[in-house]
């Protein structure tokens, strides 16, 4: 699996809304499917996203099969202060990904 | 001719016409642009009558289409190919001055010519970007195709530059096969980054040659910036093109399917499953002009099948192929089952060598059939 894709910016104003950008690769299954030999084929997708900014959770996010392969997830937060926005990405079959991203947050 | 009752006008804008396909191989060196240009001499000697200009308006109620002069030429049919506009504002930072720095060279002449020199006078250890666009676009094949021309320069003639392809897709046809020759030929020199990768481009910084991706920046020497693109914009003045940006149209004749008697053939229509080649455009252009010569004489008529066949240059000898065949089926133009083929990924050296013969013969035989 290729690493998780990050997109924090590196400084901000304090107070400032950001933008946060991420993207994961995974070979999805829909688990709507059947193999060419008629076997069902389970589930196998990302089911959620959590972010943590200084251990404070900030955004999560549940996915479901009609989500694209690959999820691109932006989402705003305030910078409030300097310090570390951790990701963590779960899914079928004990899937698991992290991630993280600095920030400094200046007055 | 198929009507020889009817008179025909061609409005051509400046004396010569730039054809796009092998015009990848002028960046490598292995043609000069002036092999890609053609005048209307022979068309004007065929009996149509050449109007010198741009159609700036068209009144669809009145049958005319209005030329930058002012000159006004009434129509009973009116058929535009008129090609492809590259959305400036879709790439923030992008723009028609930007595109003197870094270079589409998609729609004209004189970006392929500034694409060329800019190729020519980068530094021996440069970087160069491509960035590859969205579906639908003017030559599916295309980017990578360039992609394969620019390593045969880089190469040859600056052995320690890199070649990045920045796409907004992630994946793109034929990709096995580019993917196989690139490792064959060039190897470690071409990195492709698709979509999923990061690699979708979407900001430019003009002043820094930096190409800006959701997650990444890339410094080049050369960039490349391929927009996506639309109908141009002619289409849209006409009312002939839809929210798409592209211009929905009946495939037995052309016919637009929003304004009547204004056609519209080549990469601006929505062809269904064919892509925008010039091999499509042509084929297209004789359908529709059997079919105005029908209706023309009262006459319904009937659903054509067209082909297509796409070439990909990788080398001087060493090329790829993909064709197939379409038919109008439920008002749109769908593959006809069986007939798609294409240069197999473990093809041969020979099989390689004789795509690249093919492609010179397709386009000799295309341009002397269009313009004598
Ligand atoms: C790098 C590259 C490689 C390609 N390689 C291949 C290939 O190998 N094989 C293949 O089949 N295809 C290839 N193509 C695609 C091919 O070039 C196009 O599909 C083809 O040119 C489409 O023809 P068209 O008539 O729709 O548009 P165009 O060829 O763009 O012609 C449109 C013409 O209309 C003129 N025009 C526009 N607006 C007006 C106006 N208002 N008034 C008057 N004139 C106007 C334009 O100036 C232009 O001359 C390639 C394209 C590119 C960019």
């Amino acid at each position: 699996m290729a690493k998780p894709l990050i997109n924090v910016p590196a400084k901000a104003k304090r107070g400032e809304v950001i933008e946060i950008k991420t993207l994961i690769s995974h070979v999805m299954e829909t688990g709507f499917r059947h193999s060419n030999i008629g076997e069902f084929l389970p589930r196998d997708i990302i089911t959620q996203l959590v972010c943590h900014y200084n251990g404070e959770e900030i955004f999560r996010a549940d996915l479901f099969p009609a989500i694209a392969a690959n999820p691109f997830i932006t989402f705003h937060t305030v910078a409030t202060e300097s310090g570390m926005l951790t990701f963590e990405w779960t899914g079928d079959n004990g899937f698991s990904a992290t991630g993280q991203a600095n920030i400094a947050v200046v007055d | 001719m198929l009507n020889p009752t009817c008179s025909v006008t061609l409005v051509a804008d400046g004396d010569t016409y730039t054809a796009f396909p092998l015009s990848n191989a002028v960046l490598a060196g292995l043609r000069p642009l002036t092999a890609q240009q053609f005048g209307y001499d022979k068309i004007a000697g065929s009996g149509v009558e050449i109007a010198a200009g741009r159609v700036t308006g068209i009144d669809p109620q009145a049958r005319t289409a209005r030329l930058g002069d002012g000159r006004s030429i009434p129509y009973d049919r009116l058929v535009i190919a008129p090609g492809i506009d590259v959305k400036f504002d879709a790439i923030k930072g992008y723009g028609e001055a930007a595109a003197e720095v870094m270079p589409h060279a998609w729609t004209n002449g004189a970006q392929v010519a500034l694409l060329a020199k800019q190729l020519e006078a980068m530094p021996e250890d440069g970087v160069v970007v491509i960035s590859a666009p969205v579906a639908p676009l003017r030559c599916p094949l295309g980017p990578y195709e360039r992609a394969s021309m620019m390593a045969l320069f880089l190469k040859a003639r600056k052995p320690k530059a890199k070649l990045i392809v920045l796409d907004s897709k992630d994946s793109f046809i034929l990709q096995k096969q580019f993917e196989a020759a690139w490792a064959e030929l060039y190897p470690g020199l071409i990195e492709w980054i698709g979509l999923s990768q990061g690699g979708n481009l979407t900001e430019v910084d003009v002043a820094n040659k930096t190409l800006i991706t959701d997650f990444e920046s890339y410094k080049a020497d050369v960039a490349n910036v391929i927009p996506p693109q639309r109908a141009a914009e002619i289409t849209s003045t006409a009312g002939v093109a839809d929210r798409t940006g592209w211009c929905p149209v009946d495939p037995i004749t052309f016919e637009s399917q929003l304004v009547p008697n204004i056609h519209v053939i080549g990469d601006a229509a929505i062809a269904g499953a064919m892509p925008k080649a010039a091999s499509a455009a042509s084929a297209e252009g004789k359908i529709c002009a059997a079919a105005i010569a029908e209706l023309l004489q009262g006459k319904t008529p009937q659903p054509r099948e067209l082909g297509s066949s796409c070439y990909s240059l990788i080398a001087p000898d060493f090329a790829l192929a993909i064709g197939d065949k379409y038919r109008p089926t439920d008002g749109q133009f769908m593959e006809v089952e069986g007939n798609a083929t294409s240069t197999p990924a473990d093809a041969t050296a020979a099989q390689h060598a004789q795509e690249a013969k093919s492609a010179d013969a397709w386009f000799a035989a295309t341009t002397r059939e269009t313009f004598g």
